[in-house]
């Protein structure tokens, strides 16, 4: 008997490239990703969505990989962590102390990057809301916090000035 | 001359790698050549295994091999040998892998998983400390008395109970204590297993090569452990296993552990040796794996009518699940410590680990300290309020100080304990205390404030020893090899910041060797407890005047002088009376070479290490013994606003002053308490292991077991005392554990102010806090 393993030759769009990638159905985003592409960026926790540590960008917006089919990012622009080079966001992660063992910090990112694009704006309710999607276990968000806002006012001050 | 050392907030040495995804992870070592595993694990908490069905796991296409328990005649464990890598004849906890299937793809291995069919035949499941240590209850371990102990002098089973350690501490007289009392209080706490919940799910991969070499990577905290007990399982010998840690994705204790190594190595034997990578699933980290002990507590103190307290009787029964691991260690250190950070004469305490069918248990975030502290301070409370006593004055009056003898018999010095009082009177103007500690504050609002102390020795090995290499390089910048693991507690920052310090050199120019392989960087017992900076700091100390004599050996030479007239700092070896006079290092380091061509010296290693010193094994009988050389005391408060109708609250702040001996980084320091508080609350409040009747775990995911998110944290206040620690790198003392030690007392001392009840079990929700106002447990309406 043969065994036939369906998988498709998928072309995604990652980080401004066209890869192509061979993935089966049910493989998520996250998967190929990693496995595939070796953007290891993007990190496995609960492979669940709760905790926001594979957070990627689709056509901008913030995603849990994890809970992405590899087939459903076709056709859409897929940022990872490998994609962002000298964001305002990476440097005042660094400035601000806002990691520690870093697993987390990839996912984090991405969303407080997406964030400080879509709501440059943001109030202190709208970041609760969008960073409650992430967890991290070392730090007591504090520093997260600082960082973000940091972003944020810079980007204020640069559109007013 | 520039110097960046200590005192200042260094950003992380692998800060770049960090925010830029580019940071290595064991998850993250890929290779076609990988195979992978996936465990089968239990569905009942208790139960004889009848038969294990693999026939048709075998079938799916891509499994090359399926292992189960009964292949092996295999105990393993650190302190006694009670735990088979693999259930064998029966199980013992839902979640316990008894099968390892392995495939070509995790998504194959996976799959076959769900095809291995396992009959059991279930036993009374013993689901409570109250069930284990019943009359005529079920044995967890019929064998017990059976069990090779590694450690004789640290374990003592009760054979035929499910009581798996007994510690004593006998202290003074404690009849004469109760005489010495004029008021007593006593009380009964209860508080619940937990999860680590590090980011990284705990993994492991093993090689075996053809000519025997075991090659494991591994997200450990303890590299070299994982290398002895591999050794000592598998009759290997040190040479023949290495053990490769990259970055790890957080610890917390959970990954001290040692359990997914040895299943990997025995998958990967087999399939002849090839390499195999075992991932757990989230589910599998949270049930498989271990986690937090759970604690009964029963205490009884004492005190004059002035507060002076003289006796304390407590009983510690804790939960250590279906193996000990190091569950009896932890006990051995709460009982240590087992007063809190007080004066007591007379103190009897009686510390019993009890195994039930529930996950097994390791160490955590304050190696057991987080629970009896709970009891404790809960009690000073209880105790503060019969007096009629402000809680933190009776605290301050009572806190341990120089020539005070701990429960051990240790007697103290300024050095060794460290200045409780001066962090206590720190967070008292910190929290304005003097305001009061409850106040209503409009319809139905109350504020309260609520303190506890802390105290923690590291309960290290009496052996336990650090190395540390020196190399440098042409440029001038220096090597820094140490067996340390970065685990996200900044420590090889903090070591290039020591040695910065002592070469008087900028820190930049000096790099840390991230990752940990024990077949080349120095030993370091385990990257735990709080004790790296104070381990591996010594030994980079010893490393650097290793260094330092060899540089002034060479340059006496070249600049013609004996070695004594000469410095060594900022990159340079000089003379001390003209400075102008030197030899860069690099010019040295590597041999130096005259105009004509002869050379001399060669390449310069600075070599240090570092042992534990005077430490000394508790008493059987009286618990007298040393397990540290020093505490770290310090002092937290919690503010809750609560509402007095529907119970619900949130937490305004939490504060911590913590004596330091000397803060190496203040950023780094501050973000290690401050999380560690976050993780506090999270405990005090929220996790919680939940077990059905059954004994399955009810809460196994991330969705149902809640911890601390963004925007539910307080403002933190966190303030530090400098009493140097005489015998540490420039006088510091371990703090990466202790902000979380005393942050679910403090909490619920603010919760039974506000609420005005008693408040002895976590977590705190507004449900068991009206469980509590009803003065009952049960949930009936």
């Amino acid at each position: 008997m043969v065994n036939l393993v369906k998988m498709d030759l998928l072309e995604l769009t990652v980080n401004g490239e066209k890869r192509l990638v061979m993935a089966r159905p049910a493989d998520t985003l996250l998967h190929v990703l990693r496995e595939q592409l070796g953007l290891t960026g993007s990190k496995p926790s609960c492979k669940n969505g709760d905790c926001g540590a594979c957070t990627v960008l689709i056509d901008g917006q913030p995603i849990k990989s994890c809970l992405m089919l590899a087939v459903e990012a076709l056709g859409h622009e897929i940022t990872t962590i490998e994609g962002l080079k000298d964001s305002p966001i990476q440097r005042a992660f660094i400035d601000k102390f806002a990691f520690q063992c870093g697993y987390c910090t990839s996912g984090f990112i991405m969303n407080c990057h997406a964030l400080s694009v879509i709501h440059p704006d943001a109030g202190d309710e709208t970041i609760r809301e969008w960073l409650q999607s992430n967890l991290c276990r070392c730090t007591g968000y504090e520093e997260i916090t600082e960082a973000i806002k940091t972003v944020l006012a810079q980007k204020a001050k640069d559109n007013n000035g | 001359m520039q110097k960046v050392g200590i005192g200042v907030s260094v950003p992380r040495k692998e800060s770049q790698d960090k925010v830029t995804g580019l940071a290595i992870y064991n998850t993250d070592y890929l290779s076609p050549k990988l195979l992978y595993a996936w465990l089968v694990t239990s569905l009942y908490a208790h139960a004889e295994i009848k038969s294990i069905d693999t026939s048709e796991a075998f079938k799916v296409v891509g499994v090359q091999a399926v292992i189960t328990g009964d292949s092996y005649h295999l105990l393993c464990g650190p302190v006694i040998e009670d735990h088979p890598p693999l259930a064998k004849e029966k199980v013992r906890y839902f979640g316990e892998p008894l099968a390892v299937v392995i495939a070509n793809s995790e998504a194959v291995a996976k799959e076959a998983a769900g095809k291995v069919i396992v009959e059991y035949n279930p036993l009374p499941v013993v689901n409570s400390l109250a069930s284990a240590l019943e009359e005529g209850a079920s044995l967890v371990h019929k064998n017990l008395a059976f069990y090779k102990q590694v450690k004789p002098n640290e374990i003592f089973p009760k054979t035929g109970t499910n009581i798996a350690q007994h510690v004593k501490i006998r202290k003074g007289d404690l009849a004469e204590g109760w005489r010495q009392s004029e008021v007593i209080v006593e009380a009964n706490f209860s508080l619940p297993q937990s999860n680590h919940i590090a980011m990284e799910p705990r993994n492991a991969i093993a090689e075996i090569k053809a000519n025997g070499q075991v090659i494991i990577h591994a997200s450990t905290q303890a590299p070299f452990d994982v290398r002895k007990i591999l050794c000592h399982c598998f009759n290997l010998t040190d040479t023949q296993v290495i053990v490769n840690t990259p970055l790890v994705g957080g610890g917390f204790g959970g990954k001290t552990n040692v359990q997914l190594e040895i299943i990997a190595y025995l998958a990967s034997r087999a399939v002849h040796g090839r390499a195999v990578k075992l991932i757990e699933s989230r589910e599998q980290d949270m049930t498989s794996s271990p986690g937090h002990l759970g604690l009964e507590a029963r205490v009884k103190m004492g005190a004059t009518k002035d507060g002076t307290m003289k006796a304390l009787e407590i009983t510690l029964e804790v939960d250590v699940g279906a193996y000990v691991d190091s569950g009896s260690q932890m006990i051995r250190a709460m009982a240590a410590d087992c007063t809190g950070p007080y004066h007591i004469d007379h103190v009897w305490c009686d510390a019993y680990g009890v195994y039930t069918n529930h996950t097994y248990v390791t160490a955590f975030r304050g190696f057991g300290r987080l629970s009896y502290v709970f009891a404790i301070e809960r009690t000073m409370d209880k105790l503060a309020f019969a007096l009629g006593i402000d809680p933190l004055e009776l605290r301050l009056k009572n806190a341990l100080k120089s020539e005070d003898t701990t429960p051990t018999l240790v007697r103290l010095n300024k050095s060794s304990i460290g200045n409780l009082p001066a962090c206590l009177t720190k967070i008292k103007s910190m929290m304005n205390w003097q305001e009061g500690i409850r106040r209503e504050t409009g319809s139905n609002k109350v504020v309260a404030k609520g303190i506890s102390c802390l105290w923690k020795t590291s309960s290290s090995p009496p052996d336990a020893t650090s190395g540390a290499i020196i190399t440098i390089n042409a440029d001038g910048t220096l090597n820094l090899n140490v067996g340390t693991v970065e685990i996200g507690s900044g420590s090889k920052t903090s070591l290039a910041q020591i040695l910065a310090e002592k070469l008087s050199m900028d820190v930049n120019k000096i790099h840390v060797v991230m990752d940990v392989n024990t077949g080349i960087s120095p030993s370091h017992w385990k990257t735990v407890a709080s004790m790296t900076n104070f381990m591996v700091g010594n030994a980079v100390l010893d490393a650097a005047e290793d260094l330092v004599e060899q540089l002034r050996s060479i340059a006496s030479i070249v600049l013609r002088c004996p070695p004594e007239v000469l410095e060594v700092g900022g990159g340079k070896v000089y003379l001390k009376e003209d400075p102008e006079i030197y030899i860069e290092i690099n010019e040295i380091g590597n041999g130096y070479e005259y105009p004509e061509g002869n050379s001399i010296g060669g390449q310069v290693i600075g070599r240090g290490s570092f042992i534990m010193h005077h430490l000394i094994h508790m008493d059987k009988d009286t618990g007298k013994g040393r397990l540290g050389p020093a505490w770290t005391v310090g002092a937290q408060a919690v503010e809750v606003e609560f509402d007095t109708q529907n119970y619900t609250y949130k937490v305004l702040k939490a504060a911590t002053v913590i004596d330091a001996g000397k803060v190496l980084n203040p950023k780094g320091a501050r973000g290690t308490i401050t999380g560690g508080m976050c993780m506090g609350l999270g405990y005090g409040s929220r996790e919680s292991c939940l077990y059905s009747e059954g004994g399955e775990r009810k809460n196994p995911q991330l969705r149902t077991y809640h911890l601390m998110r963004f925007g539910e944290n307080p403002t933190y206040l966190v303030d530090f005392i400098e009493t140097p620690l005489i015998v540490a790198p420039y006088g510091l003392r371990g703090i990466a554990e202790h902000g979380i030690i005393g942050i679910p007392a403090a909490l619920a001392n603010a919760l039974s102010t506000a609420a005005q009840v008693e408040l002895n079990q976590t977590p705190l929700t507004p449900e068991t806090i009206w469980q509590a106002k009803r003065g009952k447990l049960d949930d009936s309406l």
